[in-house]
């Protein structure tokens, strides 16, 4: 059996962890054996329904008076208690920051390897040891690993493939069980949120992402791209020279040690693209360049191009857009 | 405050990575070495701390000899003293890290705290700190992008969708730290010069094996796109939108 995480927030489903279950689902259909879903507190209950076409079999829900919110050693307990009890082939879960964490916790737990970022399995012939493939350097390197545990820990790695939720209609068997958690266990919780930028796009989520690098200048020359992103109901990000430069905030920062977007179309502004920014937009389905080098590196990565200085073919371009929307 | 940060020492690979031979290393004899910015993060919020409260700051490296370097980085910014745990330079899997840090601690060292970064630049294990605290049986939080000391605690956050997620943790405590904490310091000359008197112990480790295996490294392929260029300066505009209409985006 495939036991997968299906990470969500008070209920509501991270839609990563639809790529761990397509990747759950696959794995499980090569090797002859049913994928299995883990959810984590009460409120995941409506998550259940709908797993069943991503595979999933049977829905595990862990159930426990302190299981309300988020709490990471909490959520790892849950995972290796249910591991050790169905002692299925693999434990998986999409190397998102929860999931990246959680796994970690539960690898400490059961004293066992845990290889993050995979994207594919090599080899999972039965026994101990599996080959894999996962992400260095953010994906700019790949590494071969042999993994020996007698139930293998992987993280999958974010937007490495496409969910694919075509199996039947219908509902998972749902089954409750209760971990048994310790006061350390739920030492660390959330224990309060701040929310900001309530209804502006976010990076990661967003279909449009109006990228700036720097050949925008300086903190002033966003405003175009601003007004861009605004007009195609998109959100701003930056390279990591930006951030460095104390231009944007760090939020704003595409790449390695900054957000990984996927959106429908990034539009990258005076950005050579530096391996460190490409790992962080290289999921977007459509890459627009505007670029005064041609040569620049982020072109390899691109669809289409604009060759010329961002300060004139920003601000004609929305232009064009409103003359073509008639506003 | 004690703080202990621990970094680890990875080559300046530039735009294109360049594998070795037997495709089991990068090929690292015409680059230089730093550590990932989440961890140049983690040593100026410990620099910082210790200023704002006092204390010392001990970073500590498992590596080969030469990764003495980047703890004197470490040191030239503010931290007080080094400890290098000394392989032979082959590659360690997380579990192993994490027991030889989690060790050496454990025998001669308290902290009030023990940072790290998020994330290693090369290997992105993603598990170090949280076995580490683990194998110490202390609190621990990944992806922090901001820390407060509450007197006995810590209040610490990460992003999430939408905002931000407040975790708080009694000290000692682990944290991993993302890049954005904070904007680092440079070195100066004088704190360049400082470090080099600094301490710096060297403590060597035997490999122990772990269960995960380095087999070999390969290049991804390429994104195989041609781009189209859509044309030169301001003139492109329309063709913009006529690919934007295409793609749905502008009606």
């Amino acid at each position: 059996m495939i036991l997968t995480l299906v990470e969500h927030d008070r209920g509501r489903l991270n839609e990563l962890s639809l790529e761990a279950l397509t990747f759950g689902r696959r794995l499980g259909d090569r090797l002859g054996v049913p994928q299995h879903a883990l959810l984590i507190g009460e409120q995941a209950r409506s998550v259940a329904d709908g797993l069943s076409a991503f595979g999933v079999a049977v829905a595990h829900l862990a159930v426990h008076d302190e299981l309300w919110d988020y709490a990471p050693r909490a959520w790892a307990r849950s995972v290796a208690e249910l591991a050790r009890v169905l002692e299925p082939s693999a434990a998986l879960a999409s190397a998102s920051d929860r999931g990246a964490e959680v796994m970690a916790y539960a690898a400490a737990l059961l004293d066992a390897p845990l290889a993050a970022n995979c994207v594919e399995i090599v080899a999972a012939e039965p026994g101990d040891a599996w080959t894999v493939t996962r992400q260095r350097w953010g994906g700019s390197l790949l590494e071969q690993a042999k993994v020996s545990a007698p139930v293998k820990l992987l993280t999958v790695a974010p937007h490495a493939l496409l969910p694919h939720g075509d199996g039947p209609s219908g509902t998972a068997e749902l089954s409750t069980f209760m971990p048994t958690l310790s006061e350390q266990d739920l030492a660390v919780r959330i224990t309060d949120r701040v929310e900001v930028g309530a209804g502006k796009v976010s990076l990661s989520e967003a279909k449009v992402v109006v990228g700036g690098g720097r050949g925008v200048g300086g903190a002033e020359g966003f405003g175009q791209l601003e007004e861009l992103a605004g007009l195609l109901g998109g959100a701003v990000g930056c390279s990591r020279v930006v951030t460095s430069n104390g231009w944007r905030p760090h939020t704003d920062q595409i790449g390695q040690t900054g957000t990984r977007i996927a959106p429908d179309l990034y539009v990258a502004c005076g950005i050579s693209g530096a391996t460190q920014h490409i790992v962080g937009c290289r999921a977007a389905k459509k890459i627009l360049v505007i670029n005064t080098d041609p040569e620049a590196p982020i072109l390899s990565q691109a669809d289409y191009a604009i060759i010329g200085d961002l300060r004139q073919v920003i601000p004609a371009i929305s232009a064009e857009i409103r003359k073509a929307s008639g506003a | 405050m004690r703080i202990l940060v621990c970094v680890k020492r990875v080559p300046i690979t530039g735009g294109k990575i360049v594998l070795s031979d037997d495709a089991r290393t990068i090929d690292t004899r015409f680059l230089g070495f730093t550590v990932s910015p989440h961890e140049e993060c983690a040593v100026e919020e410990a620099v910082r701390l210790v200023e704002a409260h006092g204390g010392e700051t001990v970073v500590l490296t498992l590596g080969p000899v030469e990764a003495e370097e980047q703890l004197r980085d470490a040191m030239a910014i503010g931290a007080d003293r080094g400890v290098l745990l000394e392989t032979d330079g082959a590659d360690w899997d997380p579990q192993a890290t994490a027991r030889a840090i989690a060790e050496r601690v454990a025998e001669q060292e308290t902290f009030d705290l023990l940072l790290f970064g998020n994330e290693a630049a090369d290997s992105g294990d993603y598990q170090v700190a949280v076995r580490v605290a683990h194998a110490l049986d202390l609190p621990c939080v990944t992806g922090v992008k901001s820390l407060e000391i509450l007197g006995g605690r810590i209040a610490v956050k990460r992003e999430a969708a939408g905002g931000w997620e407040v975790f708080e943790l009694p000290l000692p405590a682990v944290v991993a730290v993302r890049e954005g904490i904070n904007l680092p310091r440079f070195p100066s000359v004088p704190g360049r010069l400082r470090a080099r008197k600094k301490p710096v112990e060297t403590v060597p480790v035997k490999p122990e094996a772990g269960g995960q295996e380095m087999v070999l490294l390969r290049l991804p392929e390429g994104s195989g796109k041609q781009v189209e260029v859509l044309g030169h300066g301001p003139e492109a505009a329309p063709r913009v939108v006529e690919v934007l209409r295409s793609l749905g985006m502008v009606s």
